[in-house]
């Protein structure tokens, strides 16, 4: 057989193709299955209506994270209490059904292990390497962290793999981007991806799956790499992945459902042989210099709209594409700010530290260091949301809890929170918040809610001295 | 998926450029837990203003909607197509889609016919009195006035929209395929697999 060098993508491609069609469409096998509770109930519906049922319900894991209020779950007799919105009680409601008539593997909202599906799927070691790995949400990108090819889909796709744990696609473009050198003090993963979609745009990935590569990435926990993947779909990617290697595979030791024994040694082997080969070629490549990035957030209502904290918000003028222009116009009478104003001297009235992109144990440790002997700015609500129970648990174990608590940020259950607003937590109108989610649309975190996109540490700052503050000043 | 060779009925005569998923269904409506029902949110705030085409009694029941170009452009929400299937609406006509729109239509058994300007100018002006047909043997929109518009499909999917076929009934066709590759891969890889021993 003649051997090409072939890119991670390729590789794990090729190992999951059932069939290729004639039209060059590939039927591809799906090794992992993640089920929330917003795009999934119409899937089990088409089911139970055409008489199907889940082809392989252990490949499938479903858990609640977006409806979840992140007040207490129960009440001081460990009794479930009722969640407020009717609409949300009934899809987590139709969640715990569907999965008990059709035999999918839970995690329920009461369970510890319960949290943001994109956080629980490694954590649980439900997610591997070299595996194709889907969910009925955008930010499945972030499971390529492991060397998975992880992207997200819609609700007849769900169906689809739910009935025949396959999928009819047609391979994407590959890109590189990889990021050389040593980071500087005070940056993060954080900095890193919103410096990477501020390079290539919010739509610069469109129809590519990217590879994060270089120094900065190899060197990188895998709890960073998880931020940096999450985000390949802020950057137009479909997925991102990242070579495993034996960070990875630290990582994964010992996690409840990765494989063990002798099965784990030929996995390991397996995983290894699935790096980039010498000589491969990407249709695309973006190298970035480590020195070149510095703590940074989002001034607009686009994630690719990114400068430095050092920085200041943009004049619209200053764009050459006029229809740049216009939105970069748009964007700031939303935000209410005006062009040339130091990042520095925003003041905001909300912090949120959560979201599938940053609230794991290392977020968390970051945000603590920040805000350990400080105490949040009069007028400032902040609030920390763990990604899963299991994160809260160390966290609390690490004493970090009674660091935020002792620091006046709120302590909360994990969920998606105020990632979306689909829950309790929402932004006010007109109000501003510095946060460590994903998404800085229009009304992402509530109607008329402004949002700047910032690493945890950031987020921190921002909340102890009420404006968005460079971290470096307060730490080190 | 029902069987779809031919929608014949009044039409809509819309013809609105740039219709995004959030003018067919806002997104208070994602909440849902079900495919059905959905037509009550259908085009919720283009019925807030009185008269309207949708709620016009000459129109009741339309199976063809006739619009502009870029058809249901913005948010992927599959919760568009289900909220125009739910009111009835069974093909669509217009110069343009978006390609996510006209792949969630295809799913859900409705037809997106891309026709030129002034082919949908000409409907728009019959559909304010007359029937309309769309018919996928032969390819053609035509009316009751000798008039016979011809679009293309991809094959693949005038395929399954002629003979009902979903996307899912045509891969468990493929059962013996993908049967053998789990073979493949329960001695090839065999960490992958998590079903109990
Ligand atoms: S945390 Fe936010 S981005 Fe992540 S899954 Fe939840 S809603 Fe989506």
């Amino acid at each position: 057989m003649a051997t090409r060098p072939l890119t991670l993508y390729e590789k794990v491609w090729n190992a999951h193709v059932v069939e290729r069609r004639d039209d060059g469409t590939c039927l591809i096998y799906i090794d992992r299955h993640l089920v929330h509770e917003v795009t999934s109930p119409q899937a089990f519906e088409g089911l139970r209506a055409a008489g199907r049922k889940v082809r392989r319900p252990d490949l499938t894991l479903a858990v609640p994270d977006h409806n979840l209020p992140t007040t207490p779950r129960v009440d001081a007799n460990g009794r479930e209490l009722p969640i407020a919105d009717p609409e949300s009680a009934t899809q987590l409601a139709a969640l715990r059904h569907n999965v008990a008539e059709f035999g999918v593997p839970y995690i329920d909202a009461l369970a510890p292990a319960q949290g943001i599906v994109h956080v629980v799927g490694p954590e649980q070691g439900f997610t591997l390497p070299g595996t194709t790995v889907v969910c009925g949400d955008s930010h499945t990108s972030a499971h390529g962290a492991l060397g998975a090819l992880a992207f997200g889909i819609g609700t007849s796709e769900v169906e689809h793999v739910l009935a025949t744990q396959t999928l009819l696609l047609s391979q994407s473009k590959t890109m590189e981007v990889r990021v050389d050198g040593t980071l500087g003090f005070g940056v993060s993963p954080k900095d890193v991806i919103l410096a990477i979609i501020g390079r290539i745009g919010a739509a610069g990935g469109t129809g590519y799956v990217i590879e994060y590569t270089g120094d900065v990435i190899r060197a990188m926990s895998l709890e960073g790499r998880l931020t940096v993947a999450n985000m390949s779909i802020e950057g137009g990617a479909r997925a991102g992945m990242i070579a495993p290697d034996d960070t990875t595979f630290a990582y994964l030791k010992g996690r409840a459902m990765a494989p063990t024994g002798a099965d784990w040694d030929k996995a390991v082997d397996w995983w290894r042989s699935l790096a980039t080969d010498a000589g491969a070629v990407y249709d695309k490549s973006v190298v970035l210099d480590a020195s070149d990035i510095a703590p940074g957030l989002t001034w607009g209502t686009s994630p690719e709209d990114v400068v430095p904290i050092t920085g200041v918000v943009p004049d619209p003028e200053s764009f050459a594409d006029p229809s740049k222009q216009a939105a970069a116009r748009k964007s700031l009478d939303y935000m209410g700010l005006a062009p040339g104003t130091r990042m520095q001297d925003v003041a905001i009235q909300h912090v949120f530290i959560g979201s599938c992109t940053n609230s794991r144990i290392e977020d968390l440790r970051a945000a603590a260091a920040v805000a350990d002997g400080r105490h949040v700015a009069n007028g400032v609500r902040a609030m920390v949301v763990p990604g899963s129970g299991l994160v809260k648990q160390q966290a609390e174990a690490e004493g970090l809890d009674r660091i935020f608590t002792a620091a006046g940020f709120e302590w909360r259950e994990p969920g998606c929170s105020m990632c979306l607003a689909m829950n309790p937590d929402k932004v006010p109108a007109g109000e501003r918040c510095a946060s460590t989610s994903n998404r800085n649309f229009v009304g992402r975190q509530g109607p008329g809610a402004r949002t700047h996109l910032v690493s945890p540490a950031m987020a921190a700052a921002a909340a102890v001295s009420g404006r968005l503050t460079d971290v470096r000043e307060l730490i080190g | 998926m029902e069987a779809v060779t031919s929608v014949s009925g009044r039409a809509y005569p819309w013809g609105q450029k740039n219709v995004d998923t959030d003018v067919i269904i806002p997104a208070h409506w994602l909440k849902t837990i079900t495919r059905a029902g959905l037509g009550r949110g259908a085009f919720e705030t283009v019925r807030a203003v009185p008269g309207n085409v949708f709620d016009d009694p000459a129109y009741a029941g339309a199976p063809i909607l006739i619009a502009g170009d870029n058809f249901g452009c913005g948010s992927s929400r599959e919760h568009a197509a289900w909220a125009l299937g739910d009111l009835g609406i069974k093909a669509v006509i217009a110069p343009s889609f978006s390609d996510i729109f006209s792949g969630n239509a295809f799913k859900n058994g409705i037809v997106t016919v891309v026709l030129p300007q002034e082919a949908i100018d000409r409907l728009l002006e019959v559909a304010k009195t007359d029937p309309i047909t769309v018919d996928l043997e032969h390819m053609t929109v035509t009316t009751p006035f000798q008039d016979r518009f011809e679009f293309s499909l991809d094959p693949f999917r005038r395929e399954c929209l002629m003979h009902g076929l979903d996307e899912i009934g045509l891969t468990l066709e493929r059962d013996e395929a993908i049967t053998r590759y789990e073979a493949e891969i329960d001695g090839a890889r065999p960490w992958v697999s998590q079903r109990a021993a």
